[in-house]
């Protein structure tokens, strides 16, 4: 080992003092040797989190070469119009899309016509009225409702909700809205309980949290000087909402709601339990129908005809770009608003 | 606001109601029965357990690797932002087509379901959690901290792995309880990768039991002792999930007070 002194003159393991050209030169290239391991092991570390973050894109691209293959049978046998075909018959082995899209983009959209303006309520209290020792107590509420699993959800609505639903709900929404001319027809049929409308109505209260915590943390980012001078100049609360907050993040809000729409779409258990399982596209909500999720739920573990197996994956897939278009959009419109934040509206 | 706390508190409270029926100890010592008689969740409970576990081992090294080169290195060039935006949208795919994916590269290769089968599903969706959470922690680390370790002559490697990274060890460990919440819950993909098993098997090459299909098959049926055995498993689900989560925020929230 050699040791400093404060002479400069360095002692190595002999007795005799060296020179400080010599000490220099083993110095330096103890050093190089030293840099240069360091140098490979910063390297090897940078190469493998690099091919971890890109086993992540490799995740996605396996993914849709996987359903591309798994669903090229299918689009074979039927060509483009399995999309538009609304069959479904596992025993003639003929499949058509149109039914099961049908029912996801209905229920999906149900669930986000009760789901906008009560996540906006949310967001606009937590925000806005909230007290603040009652802040972070919703807050965690929400955010709970959120990771509660989606198969409770299920049960939820099978056992406890459907029978409210069709004794007391249902008939009130026959006799009400069932007799107006044009949408009545929404509100027509057998008051089941299980239907298109049970399901987009449980698919909306598990939707509720995640649009709302997107709208509640867009909200947040408003600076508060706007917010203030607003007041200052007398407007009430919701003149304040209406007039700066929502336009400064409308981006936001959009992007949130979009996000939500992405995972009605793909939500399967909270759908199977309710939707009925039926595979046909009927006028009125209140009949049964399937969604993509729901149908693959049900019948692929069982389903033995390659056929029948290679239609269930285009379903797949039909779901998967459907979603994939949507959470792209939304991920887009949340960038655009961050970069804008500060920016005029 | 009242109708969203006003449905949650309804679901927690018929939970409780229907699950705590159900709940007692032949539910942790026997096993799945069939309709009409009594019997347990033990092996589901167990299948479950393994799984996650297992898909956690996986989940956790891929993600905490991808969310360092995302915050470290991924300012620059194509591959940060990218990964960035394919990892989010992974986030919130649904599950079900996952669980298509692992069928179809790999129960239709071995030609039968298996444990690990489930427990790859399980890990393709912890690993976008667990990414996303160890990149925004890592980016709260200030780089006065990452400078200070490098002015002092550590190589580039042992800066983020033994300052940065251990600065933010409890926000990676929320993640990871998160991650571990998310899938705890998950039924969908493992509905055709592990199917479900009506004993006890500790074979992970073969179908193995686990809780959410077990409450599933069990709830859509119409027999009233497998009803009584959905809502126990439903309630012990709920209840470790939400056990979990709110450990994980309050060692966050720990963290962010030290």
């Amino acid at each position: 080992m050699t040791t400093y002194s404060n002479a400069g003159a360095i002692q190595t393991n002999g007795n005799r003092m060296a020179t400080t050209a010599e000490v220099d030169s083993i110095e330096a290239a103890r050093l190089a040797r030293v840099l240069k391991r360091q140098h490979w092991y910063d390297k090897a570390f940078r190469n493998t989190t690099l091919s971890f973050a890109l086993l992540v894109l490799a995740m996605l691209a396996a993914i849709i070469a996987s359903l591309i293959f798994g669903a090229y049978p299918a689009f074979q046998e039927f060509g483009f119009g399995f999309l538009t075909s609304s069959e479904w018959n596992p025993v003639t082995d003929r499949y058509g899309a149109l039914n099961t899209i049908y029912g996801t983009v209905v229920t999906s959209l149900i669930a986000l016509v009760i789901a906008i303006p009560v996540s906006f309520g949310i967001a606009i209290f937590l925000t806005e009225l909230c007290p603040p020792w009652l802040k972070r107590p919703l807050g965690t509420a929400v955010e709970l409702l959120a990771a509660i699993p989606s198969i409770i959800y299920g049960m939820w609505g099978l056992f406890v909700f459907a029978p409210i639903f069709s004794e007391y709900i249902q008939p009130f929404l026959a006799q009400t809205l069932g007799k107006l001319p044009i949408i009545g027809n929404l509100f027509q049929g057998p008051a089941m309980g299980i239907g298109m409308l049970a399901a987009g109505i449980i698919l909306s209260i598990m939707v509720i949290p995640f649009i709302a915590s997107v709208m509640r943390d867009v909200f947040e980012v408003v600076p508060g000087v706007l917010k203030e001078s607003a007041y200052g100049l007398g407007a009430t609360t919701w003149e304040v909402v209406r007039n700066v907050v929502l336009p400064y993040t409308k981006i936001g809000v959009v992007g949130g709601i979009m996000l939500g729409l992405g995972r009605a779409l793909g939500e399967t258990m909270a759908v199977t339990f309710v939707i009925g399982n039926a595979h046909k596209i009927s006028a009125s909500l209140f009949m049964p129908g399937n969604s993509i999720a729901s149908t693959l739920a049900n019948e692929f573990a069982e389903a033995g005809k390659d056929l029948h197996v290679a239609s269930l994956i285009s379903l797949g897939l039909v779901l998967f770009l459907i979603t994939f278009i949507v959470l792209a959009i939304a991920k887009l419109l949340l960038i655009r608003l961050t970069r804008n934040e500060g920016a005029r509206t | 606001m009242a109708i969203g706390m006003l449905s949650l508190a309804w679901i927690l409270y018929t939970l409780l109601e229907r699950g705590l029926g159900g709940l007692n100890l032949a539910v942790f010592t026997q096993m799945t029965p069939p309709p009409g008689s009594a019997g347990g969740l033990v092996n589901a409970i167990f299948g479950s357990l393994m799984m996650v576990g297992f898909a956690t081992l996986i989940a956790t090294p891929v993600g905490i690797l991808a969310g360092i080169y995302l915050a470290e290195f991924g300012n620059r060039g194509w591959v940060g932002p990218a990964t960035r935006f394919i990892n989010d949208i992974l986030l919130s795919a649904p599950s079900i087509v996952v669980g298509l994916f692992i069928y179809t590269i790999y129960v239709a290769k071995v030609q039968h379901f298996s444990g690990w089968a489930g427990t790859l599903a399980l890990s393709l969706l912890a690993v976008p959690v667990v990414v996303r959470t160890t990149e925004n922690m890592l980016r709260l680390v200030p780089n006065s901290l990452r400078e200070a370790a490098s002015a002092l002559g550590a190589p580039q490697w042992k800066v983020i792995l033994t300052v940065a990274l251990r600065a933010v060890r409890g926000g990676v460990l929320t993640g990871l309880l998160l991650a571990v919440a998310r899938i705890s819950g998950e039924t969908a993909p493992l509905l055709f990768t592990a199917l479900n098993n009506q004993f006890w098997s500790a074979d992970m090459n073969a179908p193995m039991a686990n809780l959410p299909v077990v409450i599933f098959q069990f709830a859509m049926s119409p027999f009233e002792n497998w009803q009584s055995l959905a809502w126990a498993g439903a309630l012990l689900i709920t209840f470790s999930v939400l056990v979990l989560n709110i450990v994980a925020r309050s060692i966050f929230s720990q963290n962010a007070k030290n």
